[in-house]
């Protein structure tokens, strides 16, 4: 039997993806540890970056021929820009050489955090959609920041669990979920997850996904965590789909008390 | 003429295309993108795009990337 039910989906952009892991594909080793990872985590969409191209040698191996872009859904993101000018360069770049519409906005205020800035985000996100773009976007755990952005037409918020990289888990729970219960669009934590529980607790949430990057890169055996992540998403979607039992103060014993010797 | 590409200062005959140059570097135009003085260049519109003198020219891929 199939852990998650076979109707159980998010949908962006019109498209229906049954894998809530999203994964990042920097920092392995090389193209083909990433590429082995990722079909370990089931995932079915990968965020890439936008860089020049090695002009002195063209020859270097291309992300594209590892993950092939007609298998999995490649979102392109801004990592690394820090002014709404920079992120619109690099997406209208991405559009181009992607052929597609669908992007995952982020715009960075700090070197030292990588916290999102979200009044260059927010402007960012306007002129995008203005294009036609469908802007997944990364935000701050605020929830008023999130609804602002929902309501510009942002078709998935994507708030940070902790710093990007710094694998600390989900420090604002409560910010998460009250972000979750406001939106009608999905809401998938991006950045902070260090280990699989760490994903099990953001579905357990409510969340529709997670996307991370550093803490499969970046775990001693890669394409094992892969497969942690992939079956913790699975186990916090069930397991929020099921409803936890209500917390008690007290015990309350499992067997039955009538009978007893 | 004087052209620059991905920060580079580099040469190109009078009359070459974005499609010639991008022959010339031997790169797969499937696989990138063209930005020319700040605009993006249609993939449709590479073979009719010429260069001109000063052209300030980046030539973008996918990479690995997270967040």
């Amino acid at each position: 039997m199939n852990t998650i039910a076979d109707d159980d989906y998010f949908e962006v952009a019109g498209r229906k993806f049954r894998s809530r892991l999203l994964v990042g594909t920097g920092k392995y080793k090389d193209y083909q540890q990433n590429a082995d990872a990722l079909e370990a985590s089931g995932a079915e969409i990968v965020t890439v970056a936008v860089r020049r191209v090695n002009v002195t040698d063209p020859d270097q191996p291309m992300l594209v021929d590892f993950i092939d872009p007609k298998k999995y859904t490649y979102l392109p993101n801004t990592a690394g820009c820090f002014t709404r000018d920079d992120a619109l360069r690099t997406l209208r770049l991405a559009r181009e050489a992607g052929g597609w519409n669908l992007v995952k906005l982020e715009v960075l205020g700090d070197q030292k955090t990588l916290y999102p800035n979200m009044p260059e985000t927010i402007k960012a996100a306007e002129v995008l959609l203005n294009e036609g773009f469908e802007v997944m976007v990364y935000c701050s755990d605020d929830p008023i920041q999130a609804k602002v952005l929902e309501d510009m037409g942002c078709c998935a918020i994507m708030p940070l669990g902790a710093p990007i990289g710094s694998g600390l888990g989900i420090q604002n729970p409560v910010n998460i979920r009250i972000i979750v219960e406001q939106s009608s669009v999905p809401v998938l934590v991006d950045a902070g997850v260090g280990t699989a529980s760490d994903a099990a607790i953001a579905m357990e949430l409510g969340c529709d996904g997670v996307l991370m990057n550093t803490a499969i890169a970046e775990a001693k055996d890669p394409i094992r965590m892969a497969r942690a992540m992939k079956a913790a998403v699975e186990a916090g979607r069930d397991a929020y789909l099921a409803g936890r039992m209500a917390r008690r103060k007290y015990a309350d014993p499992s067997s039955p008390l009538a009978g007893l010797i | 003429m004087r052209i620059t590409v991905n920060g580079k200062e580099t040469f190109a005959e009078e009359g070459t295309s974005v499609q010639e140059l991008l022959v010339q570097m031997r790169l797969d135009s499937r696989k990138i993108a063209v930005e020319r003085n700040l605009e993006i260049v249609a993939k449709s519109a590479y073979q009719s795009t010429m260069l001109e003198d000063g052209d300030q020219l980046e030539i973008v891929h996918f990479i690995g990337g997270g967040q």
